[in-house]
């Protein structure tokens, strides 16, 4: 339920250094899939009944429980609106984003 | 001990006694004897093994990736429709470097329908990064199990054994099926490269970006590169120990021969008996039976070339629009070589056709009547 911790960025310097397959690159961290979102989720915490279903339902991991309520981070969400979509008491509005 | 048995079951003692742990497999003729004689074996505990039933050939390569990285040996077996059908999978078995080994029947692809053997299916992988070993015999089949194993888990490289449907996979022939405690002695323990682990757990081949992909390619690529003299070592050891050696291709009476046949699977043995007939004829032929298709014997193929007058090159297949594919291969291994003879490429034996002394003797014809091919594909047996 909670954030992964960030971690650097794994890059080999030459074919001898890596291992026959790739394991455990992390390379999803350092790919910044927020940027892809065009609506962005938006939760209504005092409608919120804490059932956790928006987290989930999230393919991408992307809400946490925080204080018992559902966090959006917003650097991976990609806007897909799942959560919106199952949240049964709908307090999740899906928002455009205004850049 | 010596045993008269069918080419699927000796796929199935090849591995039984290589002690495959794990067999996830679906049947299609003319594989079902091999999965089902393993399935017999788990049952009643004669080898020690998890046979997994599944749904689809997919799910077979599916499973046998998943038990592989899990470390256990790991073997299977298919055919035709149902090698296709796992054809994304052994790109992640080879990607993964996954040294499972699976028993190829050759069968041809549909439609129409065929269960006969042709090598369509097997060839349409060549670009998978599997090893594939092409037999011609019931207890080559079985020696090239247990050695498969052996080089696939060196270098993390899976392989395919090969057989023709019917004309090897049903037929029955005297096989010495060696003893178990020397296979043990000979063939050790599965130690992985990769392991999935709950102590040290780990995401096997993720999201690989234009960073690190390219030098996975090439480190698959050279590490194929040391399979051939890995081949002979293992065949070396193998013959010590078993007294039969197995070569990466099988010359027969090539040293003086004015046109020597470049033939795999059954054919090749065809071809050896062709080539008897031939000669009682005063035509000195000869054979050359491709064995190892990959990793290509470049160096075997060009010190045949060397001392064959012409070389024909005899396909149970094709590659539509271009030519037989073994017949692209040779050609393209012996381009530029200052003493490449004419070689002429044959295609015959479609869908099952039998593939007759007397084809090779058309062949032969054919190549010795002419100083340099005049057609792109010579057909033989065609009902025209």
């Amino acid at each position: 339920m909670k954030k992964q911790k960030p971690t650097e960025k794994i890059v080999f310097k030459s074919e001898k250094e890596m291992p026959l397959m790739v394991m455990s690159l992390g390379s999803m961290l350092h790919n910044k899939t927020g940027a892809w979102r065009n609506i962005k989720p938006v939760v209504d915490n005092a409608h919120c009944i804490q059932c956790g279903i928006c987290w989930k339902f999230c393919p991408d991991m992307s809400i946490y429980i925080e204080n018992e309520f559902p966090v959006v981070d917003y650097v991976y969400c990609k806007g897909c609106g799942i959560c919106a979509e199952e949240c049964p008491t709908k307090c999740i509005a899906m928002v455009e984003e205004e850049k | 001990m010596k045993k008269v048995i069918m080419g699927n079951h000796a796929l199935s003692y090849g591995a039984m006694l290589g002690r495959a742990q794990v067999i996830a497999a679906y049947p299609i003729t003319p594989q079902t004897q091999v999965v089902e004689l393993l399935s017999e074996m788990c049952a009643n505990k004669s080898l020690d093994a998890k046979f997994i039933k599944v749904e689809s050939e997919h799910s077979a390569m599916a499973a046998s990736l998943g038990a592989s990285l899990a470390g256990a040996r790991t073997f299977t077996a298919t055919s035709s429709q149902g090698l296709a059908l796992m054809h994304e999978l052994l790109h992640w078995a080879s990607g993964g470097r996954l040294p499972v080994v699976m028993g190829n029947i050759n069968r041809s692809m549909a439609p129409g329908w065929s269960i006969w053997t042709d090598q369509n299916d097997s060839l349409s992988e060549r670009d998978t990064g599997w090893m594939q070993f092409y037999c011609a015999s019931n207890q080559e089949v079985l020696d090239t199990t247990i050695q498969a194993f052996k080089v696939s888990e060196a270098l993390a490289i899976p392989s395919m054994i090969i057989l023709d449907a019917f004309a090897l996979s049903h037929t029955y022939e005297v096989v010495d099926v060696p003893d178990q405690d020397k296979v043990d002695a000979y063939l050790p323990p599965f130690k992985p490269a990769l392991k999935l682990s709950s102590s040290e757990p780990h995401a096997f081949g993720g999201l690989t970006s234009p960073d690190h992909y390219f030098e996975l390619r090439y480190k698959l690529q050279k590490d194929m590169e040391k399979a051939p003299a890995l081949i002979d070592k293992t065949a070396l050891e193998f013959e010590k120990m078993f007294g039969r050696r197995l070569e990466q291709v099988e010359e027969y009476l090539c040293d003086d021969a004015d046109i020597v046949f470049v033939s795999s699977g059954t054919a090749g043995y065809t071809a050896r008996v062709a080539v008897d007939q031939l000669r009682q004829k005063g035509i000195k032929a000869g054979n050359c039976r491709v064995r190892v298709f990959r990793p290509f014997p470049f160096k075997r193929i060009r010190q045949v070339a060397a001392k064959a007058k012409r070389l024909a090159v005899v396909d149970r297949n094709i590659s539509y629009g271009c030519h037989g594919i073994f017949y692209q291969e040779v050609k393209s291994a012996l381009y530029g070589g200052a003493d490449t003879p004419p070689i002429f490429g044959f295609i015959t034996g479609l869908g099952g056709r039998d593939i007759t002394p007397g084809d090779f003797g058309e062949m032969a014809d054919y190549a010795l009547s002419k100083n340099k091919p005049e057609e792109e594909i010579v057909w033989i047996g065609v009902k025209k």
